[in-house]
């Protein structure tokens, strides 16, 4: 077997080119902030953008069908303040149950979405949007100019506090779950298919409606559990939270490599473009770029992967076709 | 048939946008109290002399309010405050709460009580310039006219009573900052958006204070952060200032959002770092407490029943001609204390005082106010 020179292997797979983006943000901030590393930080990390990381895999899979999902954080917002009330006017503590109620709301969320842009032939960022207003809305509605806050949600927000270990078990058990469903089953391959190729999806046998509103479902749902998640983090729950964050978990998505167009993404690619947008949001503060540039640092940080991304692909393509012809 | 479908769907769409944009606005006028506290000032024409009516305390004179919008707790307590002092001093009090937060409602309150022919009215007006027709007819039939809570343009009333003016927030913030450090130190500030308006004045009071005064010379700004008044990245910046700054003893968030991002922060982290700032009592009561185990020692907001009392007490004033609402007039208002009328911005008003202090023997008590 021919000895592959390194930039070939680091050009062989969108992953690969990630870690090295990784990698090199990783150094460099750790150059400018020595204690970044620390076990204290990258529980910090974590905690703070479960949310963007549990809806990066929704998004990841209905990106993958060529759509999008911009109803996002304002069903987090529904399902969040919904349980947040449950427990502002001392209906329900249970902690198991406020997860299965905000996911369940999530799920319906999703199913509507699903629904109508499957069946109704939506154009996908149309129909979000109109959710993306009417869930927002029923969050305030249902909020009744209230908020709650730390001391509503007590013992419910113990679950995600820094230093408990609930959060981190989400995202692994989603992450694992994701990894295998998408590559390994059935189910996971006609996502790809239907994405790759719809018409193609379609005469082999499968059913691509179903398909594509399964997909919003499970956006939905972990959507849903993001809101459950933020009210236990945060230990508040406001209308407007998490408000307009749905760029970052797009951002995410984007820079983890899944395209646009369908058919093209990973659980892995998505991970580690999640990991990226909060490495970025956590060492911005910390590097002492002024805050009022911050968001303009970040903007070009995600340009500069995500064409590297481009550069990547093209070589990727070329390869493949060098080694066809070979 | 598909095309119809797809319409109906846009079109239903399309309306809950519209019904979900009005419903968005209406909660955001209601929200926090310390969003609209001190923008009250006006930029209005100087005073001007409202005729001292002749009649001193007239027997059976009513007193009305009309706040911003029934249901929310921070004008309840104002409307009680005021009902207290009216009542104890044997006149008869209208408290009107408009059903929501627009000038639209409160101009037909307005038109009711002009038509019932009351002493006085107290608005906390929705808008500063669409009430001025109805304030205009009630001036034309006799009726005193202030505000309070937030301000018209000055011509359309005699004074306004503003909860705490930008020096007071400022110096009291500043204050909070030198007792926490212990006189000395490093502190950062932790606000809403670089742009906020009221956010930003009174960090400037509290930067102009701090060099005009040689006891604040031994503290410290280390940065002024901005968490967009959103709980991640305030969480962020929160984790950020207490990473860079080992030394630092202070941090004060005068934005409720912010302030509730960091105590949490801090308190999960058992950091010895402390907090104080401006924020809603209900929030914050999780986090208040002089012990260790609390972020949060002590912070600020405006009492709003005391602003009831003190609308109430320039309300007879007005009534009784003990002031005009002119620039230098003085009165006394009951347990308050005295009062004098300043003009700022060419708007005459009337300060109720420093913002009112929420620690751990009184939080238990307010939490459930608002």
């Amino acid at each position: 077997m021919e000895k592959k020179s390194l930039w070939a292997k680091l050009t062989a797979s969108r992953e690969a080119s990630l870690l090295v983006v990784l990698a090199v943000l990783l150094i460099v901030i750790s150059i400018l902030s020595p204690t970044f590393l620390s076990f204290t930080n990258v529980r910090q990390i974590l905690l703070n953008n479960t949310l963007t990381m549990v809806m990066a895999l929704g998004m990841l899979c209905v990106m993958l069908t060529a759509g999008i999902d911009i109803s996002i954080t304002s069903t987090l917002a529904f399902a969040g303040m919904t349980i947040g009330m449950l427990q502002k006017y001392d209906i329900l503590h249970n902690t198991f149950l406020l997860f299965v109620i905000g996911s369940a709301i999530g799920l319906v969320c999703g199913f509507l979405n699903g629904i109508i842009i499957a069946k109704g032939k939506v154009a996908p960022i149309i129909c979000t949007m109109g959710f993306m207003y009417i869930w927002r809305g029923m969050a305030y509605v249902i909020s009744g100019n209230a908020w709650a806050s730390g001391q509503d949600v007590a013992g419910f927000s113990d679950f995600g506090k820094d230093g408990s270990i609930g959060p981190y078990i989400i995202l692994l058990v989603a992450y694992v779950t994701f990894f295998i469903v998408m590559k390994w089953t059935r189910f996971g391959r006609r996502i790809y298919a239907v994405g790759a190729n719809p018409e193609a999806a379609r005469i082999s046998g499968i059913n691509v409606d179903r398909t594509i509103t399964s997909v919003y479902m499970i956006m939905g749902f972990l959507a849903g559990l993001a809101g459950v998640l933020s009210v236990s983090i945060y230990a508040s729950a406001q209308p407007n939270m998490q408000y307009a964050k749905e760029m970052d978990v797009i951002a995410a998505c984007v820079i983890g490599g899944v395209s646009m167009s369908g058919g093209r993404g990973s659980v892995v690619g998505t991970f580690l473009g999640a990991l990226i947008i909060a490495i970025i949001a956590k060492a911005l503060p910390l590097v002492g770029i002024d805050a009022i540039a911050q968001n303009l640092v970040k903007g070009i940080i995600i340009l500069a992967v995500v064409i590297l991304n481009v550069i990547t692909q093209r070589m990727m393509d070329r390869q493949n076709l060098l080694r066809r012809e070979l | 048939m598909k095309k119809k479908v797809l319409s109906v769907l846009l079109s239903t769409a399309m309306a809950a946008t519209l019904l979900v944009g009005c419903g968005e606005q209406a909660a955001e006028t209601a929200a926090p109290a310390a969003e609209e506290a001190a923008e009250a000032v006006e930029e209005a024409a100087p005073a001007e002399e409202a005729a001292a009516e002749e009649a001193a305390a007239t027997d059976g004179a009513t007193y009305a309010i009309v706040t911003k919008s029934a249901g929310n707790p921070f004008n309840e307590r104002t409307a009680s405050g005021f009902e207290e002092v009216i009542t104890a001093a044997g006149l008869n009090c209208v408290v009107q709460h408009p059903e929501s937060a627009t000038a639209d409602a409160q101009i037909a309150v307005i038109q009711s009580l002009i038509s019932q022919g009351v002493s006085s009215i107290a608005v906390a007006a929705n808008d500063a310039n669409a009430l001025t027709a109805a304030l205009a007819e009630a001036k034309a039939a006799g009726i005193h006219v202030l505000t309070l809570d937030s301000d018209v343009n000055a011509d359309s009333r005699e004074v306004f009573c503003n909860q705490a003016g930008v020096q007071e927030i400022g110096q009291t913030l500043l204050d909070a900052v030198l007792d926490l450090t212990g006189g000395e130190g490093q502190y950062a500030i932790l606000s809403a958006t670089s742009q906020a308006t009221n956010q930003n004045a009174w960090i400037d009071a509290m930067k102009s204070i701090a060099e005009s005064d040689e006891k604040y010379s031994k503290l410290e700004l280390v940065e002024v952060a901005y968490g967009d008044d959103e709980p991640q990245k305030s969480t962020d910046q929160t984790q950020a200032l207490l990473q860079n700054y080992p030394d630092l003893k202070v941090i004060c968030s005068p934005t409720t959002v912010g302030i509730a991002a960091a105590a949490k922060v801090l308190q999960d982290q058992g950091s010895s770092v402390k907090l104080t700032g401006l924020g809603l009592p209900s929030e914050m009561a999780e986090y208040i407490g002089d012990d260790d185990a609390h972020s949060c020692p002590y912070m600020f907001l405006w009492n709003p029943i005391d602003l009831g009392r003190l609308a109430a007490y320039t309300s007879i004033a007005l009534v009784n001609g003990d002031i005009t609402g002119a620039t230098g007039d003085t009165f006394t208002a009951g347990d308050l204390g005295d009062y004098e009328v300043v003009e700022i911005d060419g708007a005459t008003q009337i300060i109720l005082g420093a913002p009112f202090k929420f620690d751990a023997s009184n939080i238990d008590e307010w939490k459930s106010v608002y």
